[in-house]
């Protein structure tokens, strides 16, 4: 017996970052809800209770349930029949321990029934269910739908759908067509106006929906005729009750078995808009995106940690040369290298969740009444933040996870390939998070807007500016070094006009950025807490000559090379 | 159907299943202080039994009901997150040293003091002691029937019940008039989770005594809401006789304790030949293990 929570002392170090203060007081706008709601906290301290007390319960539902169930969730899958999906025994036990404990629409309003969490605490708990059982993260994971329909939907369809959650409601977010993947813009699923029903009908083919089946989905639809890019897409959220779906089938997948991922044919259904039309693909599913990619990064770190530990423990009880093989140099640093790229995506994902926090509460609280000056300041700044974080916590937490699951086989050997133990699983469920939710590619055409407005610079100038003690001095200068060679490359990248050549060198600027950021947020908690300093020494130190390599390869890198890259489709 | 007031009875004790090397004083008892405080596990089976009687017949109230320290209070917590309504700690200096007889006595004279009710619920037995006798002996005392093992009640009305037990070679349906003092099997379902609201709610729950030494900070909650109240009761409360208390209330004497060591014994390598075969067959007839 153990608890996901209390097993991880990172998550409540995570938890009490200096910053929570102010989010908790900025999402409980002055504690006000604690007169009409009898669960409501009554100050910081009492929130910051709450929030480790319902995590507790989360961290002992993923080990008692969820994490047992996650086996023969894989391996039984959900089943089609009479147009529905059924989850698999496991995943409906699951199901059904959360919903009794009251964890669907843990971000939501109290209004609508949810616990008004932060995003970060909700971020804690989706990293836990995802060490748990990584697809039956999604299907839990899809009450960020919930979200999207609070922050842009109107009062009749957020009174309408948003009570549901509280009850178990299952959500889906119905994007990708055969023909629309990573370019959204072509959708095709079409939807018009019926004037005398008063109600929008949907038609057309819907591809790769995790949990397409759901209760709720929110649909991304062309509603404007003859357009043929963004501006002609609306989001409409659908009741599964009021039929028009057919499920035709489910896909047979190479990782995260126990979530159905469905092909959907709209005929005629009937929706409803959420909030205005032509926003739909460039505002609302932006966001929307946004989120789950937080949300893949959460994934990603919760498998992380689960390959890591099933690492350690083999390493330790599997003896070969008379020794457990975690003595070998050549084993302990693997063990400790997967350790570290755990702690840095982890702690980039929670400073990623508390930007997204400060923002979002801001845009909430500005919806209510008009925004001091110095509020909208924050906002803007703290949106800017996230806005680049994201996809560099998807890009880089998903990457990392990659690798860890890859060692954690390593260093099981031969057993690691047998279906015998856990780590295969976790192989196969890491493979997709470096591509759902937006390609490693797309994240950094996202990224690197950090990279050329400075955005990440002048962050990375902020935490330079933070004290540090004195033994913390020499890493440090090492990240100012760092710094100024990530400012050469910069300026190497963009010694060409051509925009190709700036868009081949992206991922290496991009994630010369992510390596001196996390750095420093491992630095920043070593001052925090002394168990960090040596993840800090271990990454910092790696980091660097990482970011060397990459910045020689820029710098021998002549314009017309490109040349050298490009595939003549002619000589094929 | 009126209301049926259920309860449920249960122990705080040390995790014997997660047991350390510094678990046993070197005088052979119990060293509480090593091991965490946890809800008793049948006592979870049994309070699950009473919410699914509640979930059913929703009037129904589940009332928990412990004896124990102060720091007993917080199962009553763990019990009213998981959906029990209300409880009360029986804690008092006297009682210590009670042993299952002084137990079963001390938890009658509270269970009278809630008079009426339709059914006691409790857990079959403890994980410290493992004695199964307290159950039993509250219903004797209260002369009530008794039905053990029991691993789900089939159904319930205001007067009825009919309930099934989990026995060694199978199980028996039974029907019996109510009240009655049931004991839950651990074969019975697994206790249903804390619920977040719930606990957002509860949290603050607090006896007298627990409030008097809290923080400053939320004094006077419990006038506004008096749901976060639970109840304490002394000796006197219930009216119980001291001389059926504590140490001099009980009959129980440890007279030794030995240190079990398990070890392999003697051991026989089988192959799969039928010479072997028939002798593990003979073996296993002759020990009763089949047959």
């Amino acid at each position: 017996m153990s608890n996901f929570y209390t097993d991880t002392t990172d998550l409540q170090f995570q938890l009490s970052h200096p910053l929570m203060k102010k989010i908790v007081a900025l999402k409980e706008n002055g504690f006000a809800d604690k007169d009409k709601y009898d669960f409501a906290p009554l100050d910081y301290e009492d929130a910051a209770d709450t929030y480790n007390k319902v995590l507790e319960i989360i961290g002992e539902i993923c080990d008692t349930t969820i994490a047992p169930n996650a086996e023969s969730v894989d391996h039984d899958g959900p089943q089609l029949i009479d147009n529905a999906v059924h989850y698999a025994r496991g995943t409906r036990e699951n199901m059904e321990m959360l919903n009794q404990a009251g964890l669907i629409g843990m971000s939501l309003p109290r209004k609508y029934g949810g616990l008004n969490f932060p995003i970060t605490p909700y971020v804690v708990a989706a990293e836990m269910v995802s060490r748990a059982d990584a697809g039956f993260a999604n299907i839990w994971g899809l009450q960020d739908c919930a979200e999207t329909i609070n922050d842009f939907a109107s009062e009749e369809v957020k009174d309408e759908f948003l009570p549901r959650f509280q009850f178990g409601a299952t959500a889906a977010m119905d994007l990708t067509e055969p023909d629309a993947g990573s370019d959204l813009q072509s959708v095709q699923l079409k939807a018009h106006y019926d004037q005398d029903r008063g109600i929008w009908i949907l038609n057309g083919v819907k591809r790769f929906i995790t949990n397409g089946d759901a209760d709720i989905s929110l649909v991304l639809a062309r509603s404007e005729d003859g357009t043929s890019d963004g501006r002609g897409l609306s989001l409409f959220v659908f009741d599964r009750k009021d039929g028009g779906l057919i499920v035709r089938r489910i896909e047979n997948k190479m990782g995260i078995k126990g979530s159905p991922t469905c092909e959907l044919v709209f005929k005629d259904a009937p929706a409803k808009l959420v909030g205005d039309r032509r926003l739909g693909l460039i505002k609302y599913v932006m966001a929307l995106m946004n989120s789950a990619r937080l949300g893949i990064g959460a994934q990603s770190v919760g498998i992380s940690e689960a390959a890591y530990r099933e690492a350690l423990k083999y390493a330790t009880e599997r003896e070969q040369f008379g020794k457990p093989i975690i003595q070998f140099p050549a084993v302990y640093e693997l063990l400790t290298v997967m350790k570290v790229k755990l702690q840095a995506s982890r702690a980039l994902l929670y400073e990623t969740s508390r930007f997204v926090d400060m923002y979002k509460s801001y845009a909430h609280h500005s919806e209510e009444r008009k925004l001091e000056k110095e509020e909208k300041d924050e906002m803007k700044y703290y949106q800017k933040l996230a806005d680049v974080y994201t996809p560099l916590v998807k890009l880089i937490a998903s990457e990392y996870c990659n690798q860890i699951a890859y060692d954690a086989i390593q260093i099981h050997g031969g057993t690691g390939f047998m279906k015998d133990f856990p780590v295969e699983r976790l192989y196969r469920d890491a493979r997709i998070t470096t591509i759902y939710e937006g390609t490693s590619q797309l994240q950094v055409v996202a990224a690197i807007r950090g990279v050329t407005t400075g955005v990440y610079l002048s962050k990375i100038r902020e935490y330079e500016n933070t004290k540090v003690s004195p033994e913390n001095e020499l890493l440090k200068k090492r990240l100012t070094e760092m710094t100024a060679e990530y400012e050469n490359a910069i300026q190497k990248a963009q010694r060409s006009d051509d925009g190709e050549y700036l868009d081949f060198h992206a991922r290496r600027l991009v994630e010369m950025a992510g390596n001196i950021i996390m750095g420093y947020l491992l630095l920043l908690d070593s001052e925090r807490d002394q168990v960090y300093r040596d993840s800090a020494r271990i990454f910092i130190k790696r980091a660097q000559s990482w970011n060397r390599e990459r910045m020689l390869y820029i710098h021998q890198f002549e314009p017309n090379d490109l040349g050298l890259y490009k595939i003549d489709l002619m000589k094929l | 159907m009126k209301s049926l007031k259920i309860i449920v009875l249960a122990k705080q004790v040390p995790d014997t299943r997660n047991v350390g090397k510094d678990a046993m004083k070197a005088d052979g008892t119990v060293n509480r202080g090593a091991l965490a405080a946890i809800f008793n596990p049948e006592d979870l089976n049994a309070l699950e039994q009473a919410l699914r009687i509640k979930d059913k017949h929703p009037n129904s109230e589940v009332v928990i009901l412990t004896m124990g320290p102060g720091r007993a209070a917080e199962i009553i917590r763990e019990a009213i997150y998981r959906g029990a309504d209300r409880g009360y700690l029986l804690t008092d200096r006297k009682f210590a040293g009670s042993d299952t007889l002084a137990t079963s006595y001390a938890l009658s004279m509270a269970i009278r003091k809630m008079e009426p009710y339709a059914l006691v619920i409790a857990g079959r037995q403890a994980i410290d002691g493992d004695t199964a006798q307290v159950g039993p002996q509250v219903a004797e005392k209260l002369n009530l029937p008794q039905v053990t093992y029991v691993e789900e009640i089939q159904n319930i009305t205001e007067t009825e019940i009919v309930i099934k037990r989990r026995l060694e070679r199978g199980v028996e349906i039974v029907k019996s008039t109510l009240p009655l003092l049931i004991t839950v099997h651990n074969s019975a379902p697994a206790c249903r989770p804390r619920n977040a609201k719930r606990l957002m709610k509860f949290k603050h729950a607090q006896t007298v005594t627990e409030m008097q030494n809290s923080s400053e900070d939320y004094i006077g909650l419990q006038n506004d809401r008096p749901y976060l109240r639970i109840e304490e009761w002394s000796v006197d409360d219930v009216k119980a006789d001291d001389t059926w208390l504590g140490l001099a209330g009980s009959p129980t004497k440890v007279k030794k304790i030995d240190n079990v060591v398990f070890k392999a014994k003697e051991s026989k390598v089988l192959s799969g030949d039928n010479g072997d075969v028939e002798w593990l067959v003979k073996e296993l007839i002759a020990n009763s293990t089949i047959g």
